[in-house]
């Protein structure tokens, strides 16, 4: 009789349905962690009209760039590497560009991607590009703004939300200065 | 005893000139092998070439960053220092083995968890299955109820 009783089966809501319970808890947590991750890593470049958050930039003279300071000013940011052979074909008319809007409010701030620091200044040189340029530090400036490789340019406008993304290297002097215009209307 | 200070001199020339040369065999010892800033590099991916361990990595942004290793090595940096300095400047995801930290901890806590669930599953079942072929299997029958033992025992007792 008493063999009987301890066979029974175990009734609902003790220990085993709890243990059940969690296993699931946890299966479903984890799906969620990876549908999260899977979100984040298809969502693409942050796009015309966001507001990204601003960031700080230190350049590689040790100078910083706070681009919450630069509201009310177009800010053009460049991502590019020493390695990136696309970024060679626009970095020249980059600082022309820069030359030419450099006193009209236009601040351009180039963001040094995953690089080594004797190569990037070299590449700097190599190209006379004066505007500010400062290390992507754990690149956390290109997480922020999802980047998918280099060269990528943003403009933001005078209100801070973006206003131009160009993936891939600008093929023209002219293709700069018409989206920095362009940022600059009200 | 004019000859006296002509030897110290010449011996002082000779211990300076060994000097001199032991020192460039030591600047020499700290120059990186290749198999130095490897040893380093596969510990390291590079974001741009994901899934590609550093000292197999063919681009030219991999081949930059094995010279900064050697470069730091023959200033002397320490294995962890080099580590510390490439997450600082690209991330942690450029360790291939991820720090224990935030969401990293499942990495670290999911699989010997799911092990352990797993194996605490099988136990269970297997303890259920044999529970259940146990209560299916008929009872042998009491020696006692069995005619021909009992006259054996019976038997055994007489003659004992």
């Amino acid at each position: 009789m008493t063999e009987a009783q301890s066979d029974a089966p175990v009734p609902p809501g003790t220990g085993r349905n709890w243990g059940v319970l969690l296993v699931w808890v946890a299966v479903l947590g984890l799906l969620a962690v990876l549908g999260i991750g899977l979100i984040r890593t298809t969502q693409g470049p942050v796009g015309v009209g966001s507001k990204p958050d601003p960031f700080t930039l230190r350049t590689f003279d040790g100078v910083e760039y706070d681009t919450a300071g630069l509201v009310g000013q177009v800010v053009l940011i460049n991502f590019w590497a020493s390695w990136c052979k696309p970024c060679e074909q626009e970095a020249a008319e980059l600082e022309q560009a820069y030359q030419q809007f450099k006193d009209q409010g236009v601040v351009f701030l180039g963001v040094n991607y995953v690089d080594t620091e004797p190569e990037a200044k070299a590449y700097l040189e190599r190209f006379g590009i004066t505007y500010p340029n400062g290390p992507d530090l754990g690149t956390r400036i290109s997480q922020a703004f999802r980047i998918r490789g280099v060269p990528e340019t943003y403009i933001l406008g005078p209100d801070g939300r973006m206003a131009h993304v160009k993936i891939g290297p600008y093929t023209s002097l002219d293709e700069i200065v018409q989206a920095i215009r362009a940022a600059q209307a009200p | 005893m004019r000859t006296l200070p002509r030897l110290l001199l010449s011996i002082g020339v000779v211990v300076l000139g060994l000097a001199a040369l032991a020192g460039s065999a030591a600047a020499q010892g700290t120059t990186p092998t290749d198999d130095e800033v490897n040893a380093i590099a596969k510990q390291l991916y590079c974001p741009v070439c994901e899934n590609i361990p550093l000292d197999v990595c063919p681009t030219q942004a991999c081949a930059q960053w094995r010279n900064t290793i050697r470069l730091k090595l023959s200033e002397g940096w320490s294995e962890q220092q080099i580590k510390d300095y490439f997450v600082e400047q690209y991330g942690a995801r450029v360790l291939a083995t991820p720090p224990a930290t935030g969401l990293n901890w499942l990495v670290y806590v999911l699989p010997p968890a799911a092990f352990l669930i797993g194996a605490a599953l099988l136990f269970r079942a297997l303890r259920s299955w044999r529970r259940a072929a146990t209560a299916s299997t008929p009872a042998a029958p009491l020696a006692s109820d069995d005619p021909y033992i009992r006259r054996l025992e019976d038997e055994l007792r007489r003659q004992g």
